[in-house]
């Protein structure tokens, strides 16, 4: 590949996620001076900038829908990005977070802040501040349309090599065995 | 000389009486399956092994091989229908493949490994399904049961034992313990019977065995699940 003239704005975020995928992003190691010929990041955790810029081309998103802010944080990307990959389990099916979905939020609200032994009468957080739990985790593309999957809880730094790469390509991502993984 | 029928485009012997996946099987060629078995009678249940048989898709696991026929199976238009089939499967239940001590050696996991599925595309139902843990060796997690009823035949067919069955009807259809508390503690399932062998997910384990082999080292992680059509085909 040839160095371009423009380079792609990328933009990351983890929702309901461990941050785990953006780890395993930077287990692409050195390649990332690679990576960094192609595209500049713009909102993500290894930038610290707060919003995406309107013009982003990629947006990488982690984790599932698990509050209110999620859901604000998926829509904004959606709303700036060209391209928007949901990487790991969590993004893709819910993941860990979605474990409670069987259970009723109240039940959970109880037994984490009220019933638990050794808690002396806490209160279930009511601050504004605080973004309000869903009733429910999510997978994100059952929100906003989803261009690209990046399975795995992490995909490894190879699989998200891959997919990064053929997008740049101008290929339809895909992963051969031994780079598809859900676990 | 044996009889053949065209698979793909290439000629495959059969016997009579032999279906078409068991055809194709021996013959080495892998036709994507969840609730057939080579050592049961087929069920039919989970559609993934549909081909089309001169121009009429069927399941290959029930449709007897016939001279001349012309069968199409990897074909990205079946293989489409085979991944639709498989998000389905994994929205009804609970696949959180990152806890499942069968992660690695699941067939539902490997064979959307196979179609490449990417993502479960539809929305997930995250139903309710609690674990049965009574029985002393073997927990029951029905979060992940794709009713295909291997264990439902194996319980029936081999051990004798009719342990499990399939209840209800089209969505509401699901796995029950023929006991009179439900639980599989009430019955004489036992780790022997070939009914605690045969679950292609995780629903039927051994208690205090999970995560044995290392990632890397399970059956699918080694090879693809195309690739155990040899030892499958006899």
């Amino acid at each position: 590949m040839n160095a371009p003239t423009k380079k792609l704005k990328v933009a990351t975020t983890s929702l309901a996620g461990c941050f785990g995928c953006h780890m395993s992003f930077l287990d692409i190691d050195e390649r990332l001076f690679t990576l960094l010929d192609y595209i500049e990041f713009d909102r993500s955790p290894l930038t610290d900038i707060k919003e995406c810029s309107p013009d982003c081309d990629i947006g990488i998103v982690e984790g599932g829908l698990c509050n209110a802010e999620n859901v604000h944080v998926l829509r904004e990307f959606r709303k700036n990005c060209k391209i928007l990959i949901a990487i790991g389990a969590c993004a893709i099916n819910g993941g860990l977070p979605a474990q409670r979905n069987h259970l009723p939020l109240s039940t959970i609200l109880e037994e984490v802040y009220h019933t638990s032994p050794g808690l002396a009468n806490g209160m279930i957080p009511n601050d504004p501040e605080l973004p309000l739990p869903l009733n429910k985790v999510h997978p994100i593309h059952e929100v906003v349309k989803v261009d690209y999957f990046m399975p795995g809880c992490p995909p490894s730094g190879d699989a998200i090599w891959k997919v990064l790469t053929d997008l740049l390509a101008g290929r339809e991502p895909t992963l051969e065995h031994g780079l598809m993984h859900y676990d | 000389m044996s009889q053949t029928f065209m698979l793909d485009g290439k000629a495959i012997p059969f016997e009579e009486g032999q279906t078409i996946i068991q055809a194709a099987s021996k013959a080495g060629v892998f036709i994507p399956h969840l609730c057939y078995h080579p050592d049961f009678k087929p069920h039919g249940s989970c559609k993934l092994c549909t081909v089309k048989v001169n121009g009429r898709q069927t399941a290959s696991c029930t449709m007897r091989a016939m001279a001349g026929m012309v069968v199409e199976s990897d074909t990205e238009e079946i293989n489409a229908e085979r991944r639709a089939l498989t998000q389905m499967l994994f929205v009804e239940g609970n696949h959180f493949c990152p806890s499942c001590e069968q992660s690695g050696n699941c067939q539902l996991q490997a064979t959307a490994y196979h179609l490449g599925m990417m993502s479960p595309h539809y929305d997930h139902f995250f139903p309710s399904r609690p674990v049965d843990a009574s029985h002393p060796e073997v927990l029951l997690d029905f979060n992940r049961c794709i009713l295909c009823s291997l264990c439902v035949r194996a319980s029936r067919d081999v051990d004798g034992k009719n342990v499990f069955a399939l209840s209800g009807r089209g969505i509401g259809t699901h796995l029950i313990v023929n006991a009179k508390s439900g639980q599989l503690a009430d019955t004489d399932f036992t780790l022997a019977d070939k009914a605690a062998q045969v679950c292609p997910v995780g629903v039927i384990l051994r208690k205090r065995k999970g995560f044995a082999v290392p990632i890397g080292e399970r059956k699918y992680d080694k090879a693809p699940i195309s690739a155990s059509v040899e030892t499958e085909g006899r």
